[in-house]
Parts: C-alpha cells; sequence; structure tokens
C-alpha cells in the first residue's frame, strides 16, 4: 500500500492503495466517483475513458502509480451543472438507450473535438471506433458529437 | 375504437365494453388489491397524496409516477409513465418518475422480456391515470357542490365551466386520495392523446450524462465487502478441490469459501438456468482486491458426469433435462448437426400434400442456414447487491426478472418472499442475459455466510464465460416453384443445439399450398436462454434470405413475390394457427417500399429487403451496402414498423436504431466458438462486437399509423435486419450468405 496525493476534478485527493490498482477501482472504490464504468479491463471498450492533463486515456489500464501531477477530469467534473456542450448535444439527440457507456463515450468525444473541432464524419469514425455501445446508439452519437462541434 | 381482450396478472381481471358514444367505460377490480394506508413499499413526505399504487400528488401539483418494469434501455422508464400522464391529463412537465421496487402485490408483470412491457401494460397504466384523474374530478364537484359530469380537466387543472371555478391537481390531491375507487372510468379517444405520440426525452438523460450512480455495479452501502467467483474453466467441469492459502493472504481479502446456488433437491424455474451451480467466493475490501487474490487460488476441477435435474415449467409440469457430460467443442457441434439433420424431424405442421407437390415441381430450390451460439455481451458486467440478516434480505441490482430473483433466494434461504426486497437499478444492458439471475441468489448466499452486505462483481470474462448464450441453428429449406413459378411447396427443418428456432405457424405457413415443417434438437451441456428475440433471431434472418433467393429463382421482385403471398395468406389462407396478419405484413413492406424508394433508379444497387413479424409487431427493413476497400459497409437503413400506437416516437426510433445496428453486427461478427468447452471468446479483444467504424451510416425510421394498442418493440426490427443485409450483400458481390458470421465466412 501507499499513499497518493491525486488532482481529480480539480480538486487533491489522498488515497491509501496498492500502487498496481487501476485508477478506474480507484476512482469507483475510493473515491466513490461511479461515473467511470467498469466494461472490459482490458481497454477495449472504452466504458472507463476519463481524461488525464487533457487526454481520453482508459482508467482500467491506466495504474495510480503512473498519475503523479497529472490533472484527471472525470465525467463528474465535466461541468458543474452537466451542462458541457457535449453532454448537452447528448441529450438534445436523447443518445442513451440503457447509458451504461456513455459517460466513456462522452469524455472521447470531449477531448477528440478539443483537437478536431469541426471532424468529418471518417474523423468522428476513428476517434470513436474504441467506445462500444452495445445497443447500438452510433449514429446517434455522430449527430450529438456534430451538435457539439457547432456550439 | 379499439378494444383489447384485458386481461391483467393473475390477481386481477378487467372486463372492457364498448359504449355508446365512443368511450371506453372499463369496469375493474384490479386496484382493490390495493389499500391506501397499507402499503410499505412507498414512504410518503408529508406534501405528498398517494392516489393510487403508481401515482402521487403533491399539494404543488407536482406528480410522482411509479416506473413499475425493469429498464435495461428499451425506454420504459419514460413511457410507461408517460401512458399514465396521458390519462390523468397532466403536464409532462410536472411529472417525476421513480423506479419501483419489486412488489408483486400492487404491480403486475414486473418483467423485462418479449417486447410485451407496453403490450400488457398499456391498460392497466391508462387506468392508473384515469382513475386518478377521475377521483380528482369528484374531489372538486363534491368541494365546488356540483356535478362530477360538468369537471373538466386540462394538464394538471379542474375546471367547472359554469361557475368559473378551477383548481390545480395539487389542492384537490389530499380530497382526492380519500374518495373510493371509482367502479369504472372512461378513457381517451387516441385521437386526444397529447402525451402518447409525442416525444419525450429519456427521464434519466441528465443523469446518465452526468455520471450519477444509476446502475447496479453502482450500488454502494455502509459497510459493504465486495466478492467475486472463480467458476469453473470449461461447460462440463466441476469444482473438485481448492487452496486458498496464498489467496487469503492477499491484502484486503477476508474470506473464501466454496458454496453451492442450489440445495440438492430444489426443484429450479424456467430462468434458473445454470451450468455451474459449486463455484468458490472470494471476499474482501475492494474490487481490485478480491479480482487479484481470485489469480492466486488454487483450483482443481473435474469433469462431470451425464446428470439431469428438475424443472417445474408452466403450468405446474416439472421437466427433467438432461445435462451430457463431455468437453464440447465447435468442430463438434457442426458435426453433430449436421448428421442430426441427416434423419427424420419431428413433423410440427403440414397442410396439404408437400411430397407431391414437391414431385410436381417444375423448380425445386434447397439452401441450409446456420448460426453460431452468441453471447449477449451486455456492457455492465454481472454484479449484484445482498444483505441477508437473521430479520430480512435485501438484494438491489440489474435484473429482467425480479420475481424469480426473490423466488430463488427465497426457496435457497428458506426465507419467505415477504423478508425478500427485491430492488431493480438500471441494466447496462440485458439483452435476454439479465432473466437469468444465478447472480442474485450467490450474492445472497455470500451474504449469509459472512454476515455482511455484499456486492458481488464478475469480471467480464467470465460475464461471458458463465453462458447462457444464444443458441447454435441449423435450418435447411426447400422450395417447390410450378411452371408459373408460383410456390406450391414449402419445407422447413430446423434443428439446434440444444434448442431449435422452429416458429411453425409463421410465414409463409398459411400463405402455401403444400407445407411441411419439422424439427430436431441435439443435447449438450451448454447453457443457453433467451437472446434479443429468441428464436426469431435465426429464422427470421435464414427464412427472408431463402425467401429472396426464391423469389430471384421465380424472377420476381423480392417485394413483390411477398405481397402475392401475403394476399394468399388474406384472401384464401391454408391451415389453422397462423400467428400473423398478412394485411400487416403487408403494410410494412409497402411502406419501407415507398420511404426507400425501392425499384426507382439510385446511386446504389446494392439493395436488399426483408421482413418479419415476431413479438406481436411487423418490421421490414430496406438494406444499402457499399463496398470500401473490398469490405461491405452498410450505407442506409430504411426501417418500416407496425408496432401499433407508439407512445414515444423518438425514443422508438433510437430502439429501432440500436435493433437495426445489433442486428448488423452480430450478422457480420457475432459468433462464440468452444474448445474443449472453454469459450474461445471471452472479452471485447476477442469477440468482436459492431463498432463505430462499422456501424450503418444512416438509420431512417417510418412507422405504420394506426391506433392498434401498442405491441412490441425492442426485439421485432431485429430479426429481419440481418436478412435485408445478407440479401443486399448478394448484390453487392454476387454471392449467397448461408453462414453467420458473414464476415468470417465471407470476406
Amino acid at each position: 500500500m501507499a499513499i497518493f496525493n491525486l488532482k481529480i476534478n480539480g480538486k487533491v485527493h489522498q488515497v491509501d492503495v496498492d500502487p498496481s490498482t487501476p485508477m478506474l477501482w480507484v476512482l469507483r472504490d475510493h473515491l466513490k466517483l461511479m461515473g467511470t464504468k467498469f466494461g472490459c479491463g482490458i481497454g477495449q471498450c472504452g466504458a472507463c475513458t476519463i481524461h488525464l492533463n487533457g487526454e481520453a486515456v482508459r482508467s482500467c489500464i491506466t495504474f495510480v502509480d503512473s498519475i503523479g501531477d497529472q490533472e484527471i477530469i472525470t465525467i463528474e467534473g465535466l461541468s458543474e451543472n452537466g451542462d458541457h456542450p457535449v453532454q448537452k448535444a447528448w441529450l438534445e439527440h436523447d443518445v442513451a438507450q440503457c447509458g451504461y457507456c456513455q459517460p466513456g463515450q462522452i469524455m472521447t468525444a470531449v477531448a477528440f473535438l478539443k483537437s478536431y473541432p469541426n471532424p468529418s464524419d471518417e474523423e468522428i469514425e476513428n476517434a470513436m471506433d474504441g467506445n462500444i455501445c452495445r445497443c447500438g446508439t452510433y449514429t446517434r452519437i455522430k449527430k450529438a458529437i456534430k451538435s457539439a462541434a457547432v456550439s | 375504437m379499439t378494444t383489447a381482450k384485458i386481461i391483467i396478472g393473475r390477481r386481477s381481471f378487467i372486463k372492457s365494453m364498448a359504449v355508446a358514444g365512443g368511450g371506453l367505460m372499463l369496469g375493474f377490480s384490479w386496484l382493490d388489491s390495493y389499500k391506501p394506508g397499507t402499503d410499505q413499499e412507498l414512504i410518503m413526505p408529508d406534501e405528498w397524496f398517494k392516489i393510487n399504487a403508481y401515482l402521487k400528488i403533491g399539494n404543488n401539483g407536482v406528480v410522482t409516477i411509479m416506473s413499475t418494469n425493469p429498464e435495461f434501455g428499451q425506454g420504459v422508464k419514460t413511457s410507461m409513465p408517460m401512458v399514465v400522464a396521458e390519462e390523468l391529463d397532466v403536464d409532462w412537465k410536472h411529472v417525476i418518475v421513480e423506479q419501483a421496487a419489486f412488489n408483486p402485490e400492487i404491480y403486475t408483470r414486473q418483467f423485462t422480456g418479449g417486447s410485451q412491457a407496453l403490450r400488457q401494460g398499456w391498460q392497466g397504466l391508462r387506468m392508473a391515470g384515469a382513475t386518478a384523474r377521475q377521483m380528482l374530478r369528484e374531489a372538486a364537484a363534491k368541494a365546488w357542490n356540483v356535478p362530477v359530469t360538468e369537471i373538466t380537466t386540462a394538464a394538471g387543472v379542474l375546471f367547472h365551466k359554469n361557475s368559473g371555478k378551477k383548481a390545480g391537481y395539487g389542492e384537490m390531491a389530499s380530497a382526492a386520495s380519500k374518495i373510493p375507487v371509482p367502479k369504472e372510468v372512461e378513457l381517451k379517444e387516441p385521437k386526444d392523446f397529447k402525451i402518447v405520440g409525442t416525444t419525450r426525452k429519456n427521464v434519466d438523460g441528465d443523469k446518465l450524462v452526468t455520471g450519477k450512480p444509476v446502475f447496479g455495479l453502482d450500488v454502494d452501502h455502509e459497510g459493504m465487502l465486495i466478492t467475486t467467483v472463480a467458476i469453473p474453466p470449461a461447460f462440463g467441469m466441476k469444482l473438485k478441490s481448492f487452496d486458498a492459502t496464498e489467496a487469503k493472504a492477499m491484502p484486503g481479502i477476508t474470506d473464501i469459501f466454496s458454496f453451492r446456488t442450489y440445495k440438492d433437491d430444489y426443484e429450479r424455474n424456467f430462468f434458473d438456468t445454470d451450468a455451474f451451480t459449486e463455484l468458490i467466493a472470494i471476499v474482501g475490501k475492494t474490487t481490485w482486491e478480491v479480482m487479484n487474490a481470485k489469480q492466486k487460488l488454487k483450483v482443481e476441477w473435474e469433469p462431470f458426469s451425464n446428470t439431469s435435474y428438475q424443472v417445474g415449467g408452466f403450468g405446474g409440469r416439472t421437466q427433467t433435462i438432461k445435462v451430457p457430460d463431455g468437453l464440447e467443442s465447435t468442430s463438434d457441434h457442426v458435426a453433430r448437426m449436421k448428421e442430426a439433420a441427416s434423419k427424420p424431424g419431428r413433423i410440427v405442421r403440414q397442410d396439404g400434400n408437400p411430397e407431391e407437390a414437391f414431385k410436381n415441381a417444375a423448380k425445386i430450390i434447397e439452401r441450409t442456414y446456420t448460426a453460431p451460439f452468441l453471447g449477449h455481451f451486455m456492457m455492465e458486467p454481472i454484479n449484484f447487491f445482498a444483505h441477508v440478516t437473521d430479520d430480512n434480505v435485501v438484494v438491489e441490482g440489474p435484473t429482467q426478472a425480479p420475481e424469480f430473483v426473490e423466488r430463488t433466494i427465497s426457496a435457497r434461504l428458506g426465507i419467505p418472499v415477504e423478508k425478500i426486497d427485491v430492488k431493480m437499478t438500471r441494466m447496462g444492458g440485458g439483452f435476454g442475459r439479465r432473466a437469468y439471475n444465478h447472480y442474485a441468489t450467490e450474492a445472497a448466499v455470500i451474504s449469509q455466510k459472512v454476515k455482511a452486505p455484499v456486492k458481488l462483481v464478475y469480471n467480464r470474462e467470465d460475464t461471458t464465460r458463465f453462458g447462457v448464450f444464444r443458441p447454435t441453428y441449423y435450418v435447411t429449406y426447400r422450395a417447390g416453384l410450378d411452371k408459373n413459378n408460383n410456390l406450391t411447396a414449402f419445407h422447413v427443418k430446423a434443428g439446434g443445439i440444444p434448442e431449435n428456432s422452429l416458429h411453425a405457424n409463421r410465414f409463409p405457413a398459411g400463405a402455401v399450398d403444400n407445407y411441411l415443417a419439422e424439427g430436431w434438437t441435439v443435447d449438450s451441456n451448454i447453457t443457453v436462454g433467451a437472446f434479443r428475440a429468441p428464436g426469431s433471431n435465426f429464422m427470421g434472418p435464414a427464412e427472408q434470405s431463402f425467401l429472396d433467393e426464391v423469389a430471384e429463382t421465380a424472377g420476381k421482385d423480392p417485394i413483390e413475390f411477398r405481397l402475392d403471398l401475403f394476399k394468399r395468406a388474406q384472401e384464401n389462407p391454408v391451415g389453422k394457427n397462423n400467428d400473423y396478419d398478412a394485411a400487416r405484413y403487408a403494410g410494412v413492406l409497402e411502406l419501407v417500399r415507398e420511404k426507400s424508394g425501392w425499384g426507382k433508379e439510385t446511386s446504389n444497387k446494392n439493395r436488399g429487403v426483408a421482413a418479419y413479424f415476431c413479438h406481436n409487431s411487423y418490421a421490414a427493413h430496406v438494406v444499402d451496402v457499399v463496398m470500401e476497400n473490398d469490405q461491405p459497409r452498410v450505407e442506409r437503413v430504411c426501417s418500416a414498423i407496425d408496432c401499433g400506437i407508439v407512445v414515444n416516437p423518438g425514443e422508438a426510433a433510437n430502439m429501432v436504431e440500436g435493433a437495426v445496428t445489433d442486428g448488423i453486427g452480430n450478422a457480420m461478427f457475432g459468433e462464440m466458438t468452444f474448445d474443449q468447452g472453454s469459450c474461445e471468446e471471452d472479452n471485447f479483444d476477442t469477440y468482436r462486437i459492431i463498432r463505430q467504424k462499422d456501424a450503418p451510416k444512416n438509420i431512417d425510421v417510418y412507422f405504420v399509423q394506426n391506433e392498434i394498442a401498442p405491441t412490441g418493440l425492442g426485439e421485432p426490427p431485429f430479426p429481419p435486419v440481418f436478412a435485408a443485409l445478407a440479401n443486399a450483400l448478394y448484390k453487392a458481390t454476387g454471392k449467397r450468405y448461408y453462414h453467420q458470421p458473414f464476415i468470417k465466412n465471407s470476406f
């Protein structure tokens, strides 16, 4: 076990965990931030996507001892009132079915739009290909990303 | 006005009768089971007035409507309360939706499966709203001393026109809650609907996009331990012995022990399908710690011998299920199906003289279709919370079948159902898998043993490996055409492991003079169960691919060919028990023909069409494929659906889009294979689920407009899209696609 001071959503959180613990479980089990989802545990589905210094990363394969003083943002910290343009676009298009993958989809989309403010369909497909939606809401995800890009 | 036969739940019967003036009057007894004040399920704040089990009204006019069914993405948490709100006549903006717990004393059919929620809930939900509205009107009539017939309502306000009096529902809620439940009540005409038929967004939308804890895996309670289980590595294996010394010494681990999910003499119910009944529990403080400790367990597994168990069937019948021993592989399955298919099957339906008709046919076409086992791969891994004390049991988590959770736990722990509380969380997908709730019982057994609240969490690999797969299927179709290219004989022989998917009374039964349907099965120890549109998810694809080829052989347009058959089935049906309405079936084909511009010059000539009926609804698709670097990509899907009244069109369209995408994904990629009883694919790196780059570029959904009471939507659009895709791929590549998954077997 070791003590880590983690910058998450603008605050410093101290945790005492095994250094090999993935951030996914630090967030969920230790800090009770449940918005980051467990899907596969091997970085293949995107449900656990968080931002590390603004980059989208898979928290299930990002270990706590690799974080240092890098800034983590989770779905809970994306906006104060759930009104980030991407979150609003998701609601506008009523994207979710079961909704389980959507925090990860949103986190990937937000990071992507920073680099590609006016994305083409192909760029969206490439960027979002690592996030599985088992309910099959892909066409709505694409529309929501385009709406968010405009706003 | 459409009237439906109404039977709601096991406790209540509602008779319906059309009355002069066009309204539907309902006499009913179903609310009698609810007695105000005795319901412990919902604790009212002081300012709430409970009108019935489905709704309460605050003194400010805000209405809480209970969502009674389990939500797994099909949208019932929004659509079912919309129906209540419609008849209550309130502004949807003033409605709060709350998930109800399982409570068979006051709610009916709290089950997700078979696309039945709105179909079976429709009249009951309407009456819940209409009854409350009637009680509010009576309260106002009493307060204003005027006849109740003169009280009207609009958007949560009561009016008396002659005196100019008006009052919000909140002002009358207290008085209304004391009015006796009316014996009959008038329901709205569909043309007067203000909420039903308009798009209302997901009531959990805000929570989902902000990451609020709404799923089973998010459940967290004071003093809760985390547990996971070790399961046999293969079907056909069971626990022999284990050594937990090293694992127990791992940080955070509090307990490791083996347990049995069922008692030895337990008669299982239909949803107790379960290959692995003796497991090892690893209990500890955090998820990562228990998952790590599991890696350190030293376990010996051994093959089991032929066995059997009792399953309580429907109607009190008990069935014996045989489980053969052995470690099965996909290559064996293929060989065993081929062998079984070569022998006579069990004849389920015969019309005319098929043998003679085939003898006289000018052309005979015979084709065999196959599909592999499929895994559900719902995004949220298996989990459930349980807290068992000496006094009661609380379980909470994702389940499609809370009634069976309660029953099985009751039998296992010997605790009466009255002392078991089942709470339903939003499910991160289900697709049928979460009707099989062995994991809820496992959590309860573990909680009882460790005397603490526990949350059971499976990793992804074991979520897959625990099985309950879609069976593998095999079907041979044979069609006979006369010299004028009329379909004169049709033969379907359907098999599978361990079930077949034969629906003998479905189209084209009823449209062909000489028809033969037979089936066969092969035993297996691989557990199977419901998977989105069970059975139909293979028969639809196979039948509709076959008919495309038959139409081509007959030199007819595939839509025209089907419409001719529906005309026959409508005008002069063959045989009895045909389970479809030929006019509605034809209706979706006509609508998809119009909306897709079928037969007109388009830039894309790689089009395929298919239609299917299952779960009481009709669906047709036209799929357009383009080839990009020799790989197929779906450019557009045009869907036409007849599911009666569409309660929430926007979310209904979302459901169809999802079913289309899911169908294309499973048709192209879905495949669970076995080697010596062990799953060869157990996570998203090996099992291919459709992703953004494979998804259709556009999906356009159209609904047939009618006033028929709603029927299912989660399943019906799924089966036909496989076939529309296969038929489009044929146009694109010149090859027919007989064996799923198409990508592996063709590209």
